[in-house]
């Protein structure tokens, strides 16, 4: 389902330092995997890599059965269409309301309007935004404007789903409401993985985790 | 289910917020001006086309030597056509037809003239003279009792003179065209460092670069468009007016009033292809800028 080969990743080109050596590991299809380590230690470029965003500058990168050094590049956004992402700082559209910064996803996958409707406004409900809809982000708690990251992230039930501190911002109570989804996501088939620096909900939802530090994986499992 | 009011779900059409991004203000007005430019020089071309093919004729035969009728006989024709062919600045001397001479005439001396006419010699020159007096008291030493005529040379030059405003008005259309792109090329790459965010999540979320590119390109078709249709009109009444200045030069009587101006003479389907090409020059503008940066994306 996703697989990491002896992947490194700098940024920008030249000699710029490494920040991820030699990172392995494979995680199987359906599976719920966190994702720790200290700041800075390459939780979101991992993940950059996993929804196709960055480009390993080495090594072999695995996502959905697809092994990217081999793809085109017009293969790559069928491919991102089926991975779902939980930015670290949400990156909800301003000028978009909350329905259509759901719908998005769907939009661009061209589902037709009629269809998405019942969709997105299930998604609003399970994640407990239906009152919302019509609201622009700026005018939404940051508990609701995480959740609205995640309802987008979710709809069109996407194989892959990736969190990047989905929780970072949030009291416990809605730390718990926003892990009680993505488990549920994982319940439901979706492969997911969540990174964090939250040791204390980690321990509260135990699960296999990949630990990273300074762009090493020094655990695994 | 919670409906979002109409206007803010229609917005959800353009997630990149283009209508802001790439106003509908700066970019229509300078197209528009420049639309105007282009229909000018549209027009100053089409004008100066119709010119010269209406001098054309005139010109043809720059200089032209009459012999009287008789002539013919004696050799006076052939000793005067070899003088002519001998002299450095013609590079061609031809009696002109019978059958075009009475062509000429008909208007004035009917189907078949009873008088005799004179032979006439048309002369190609081998370049337009800087005086026409001069060479015309060349030719007239050259063959002697034979009348000069060389109004032609005017003539000549004025179709040259048409000629080049022709070539002139042609590349200022294609000056403006390339204006055209590179303003739009600006206004789309304003467009897209404005909305550099939004369009890294649409791409992240599996957007095409047909898809990114295609955004922009329709709104900045259709701005482009609007533009030069404003621009458009906004140059026919000047056309109409220029026609009515220029309409003695064409055999015609001017109007004078606004409503008797020559409106059938502003070059109307050259006109309507300007708000096409705008658009499309546009579109393609906006596809290739915005291709071109999408392709830095992984
Ligand atoms: N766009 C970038 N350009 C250059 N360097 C970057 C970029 N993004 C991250 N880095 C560097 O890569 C390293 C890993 O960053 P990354 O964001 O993956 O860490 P992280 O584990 O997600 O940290 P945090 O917990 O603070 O989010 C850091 O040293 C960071 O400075
Ligand atoms: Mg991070």
């Amino acid at each position: 389902m996703v697989r990491f080969d002896d992947v490194g990743l700098r940024y920008g080109s030249g000699p710029a330092p490494e920040v991820l050596r030699d990172v392995s590991f494979a995680l199987p299809q359906g599976s719920f995997h966190w994702l720790l380590g200290p700041s800075g230690a390459g939780k979101s470029s991992i993940l950059g890599l996993m929804h196709l965003a960055l480009r390993p500058s080495r090594g072999e990168v695995e996502v959905l059965g697809q092994p990217l050094t081999r793809l085109r590049r017009g293969a790559l956004p069928g491919l991102r269409r089926r991975i779902g992402v939980v930015y670290q700082d949400f990156r909800l559209l301003p000028h978009l309301t909350v329905f259509d910064n759901v719908a998005l996803p769907m939009r661009i996958a061209g589902r037709a309007e009629a269809q998405l409707r019942a969709d997105v406004a299930e998604m609003l409900r399970w994640t407990g935004l239906d009152g919302k809809a019509g609201a622009l982000p700026a005018t939404l708690s940051g508990g609701e404007q995480q959740r609205v990251a995640l309802a987008r992230a979710v709809v069109t039930r996407p194989a892959l789903l990736v969190a990047d501190e989905p929780t970072g911002n949030l009291d416990g109570a809605q730390a718990r409401r926003v892990l009680a989804l993505l488990r549920e996501m994982h319940r439901l088939g979706t492969t997911v993985v969540v990174a964090t620096h939250a040791e204390g909900l980690v321990a509260e939802h135990p699960a296999p985790a990949l630990r990273m530090s300074e762009g090493r994986l020094v655990a695994h499992g | 289910m919670a409906r979002p009011p109409r206007v803010r779900r229609s917005r959800g059409r353009d997630p990149l917020g283009l209508r802001r991004a790439l106003s509908d203000r700066l970019l229509p007005a300078l197209v528009a001006a420049m639309a105007l430019l282009a229909a000018l020089a549209l027009a100053g071309a089409q004008g100066a086309a119709e010119l010269t093919a209406r001098w054309e004729t005139g010109a043809a035969a720059a200089v032209t030597v009459q012999l009287p009728p008789g002539a013919a006989s004696g050799g006076r024709l052939e000793r005067a056509l070899a003088a002519l062919e001998a002299l450095p600045e013609v590079a061609g001397a031809r009696l002109m037809s019978e059958a075009r001479m009475q062509a000429l005439l008909r208007p004035w001396l009917g189907e078949a003239p009873a008088v005799a006419l004179p032979l006439v010699i048309e002369l190609r020159l081998a370049e337009l003279p800087a005086s026409p007096e001069a060479l015309a008291e060349q030719i007239a030493a050259a063959v002697p009792g034979g009348v000069v005529e060389s109004h032609g040379v005017w003539v000549a030059r004025l179709v040259a003179l048409a000629r080049s405003l022709q070539a002139v008005a042609l590349a200022a259309l294609v000056l403006v065209a390339g204006i055209a792109a590179a303003v739009v090329a600006v206004a789309v790459r304003a467009g897209i460092a404005a909305r550099r965010a939004a369009i890294a999540l649409l791409h992240d979320m599996g957007a095409t670069d047909a898809d990114i590119a295609g955004r922009f390109a329709g709104r900045a078709g259709l701005l482009v468009g609007t533009g030069a249709l404003l621009g458009t009109l906004l140059a026919a009444p000047v056309l109409a007016g220029f026609a009515d200045l220029a309409a003695p030069l064409l055999g015609r009587v001017p109007a004078g009033s606004l409503a008797g101006l020559p409106w059938e003479s502003v070059p109307w389907g050259a006109l309507a292809l300007l708000p096409l090409l705008g658009a499309a020059l546009g579109w393609l503008t906006a596809q290739a800028t915005v291709r071109r940066w999408l392709r830095r994306l992984p």
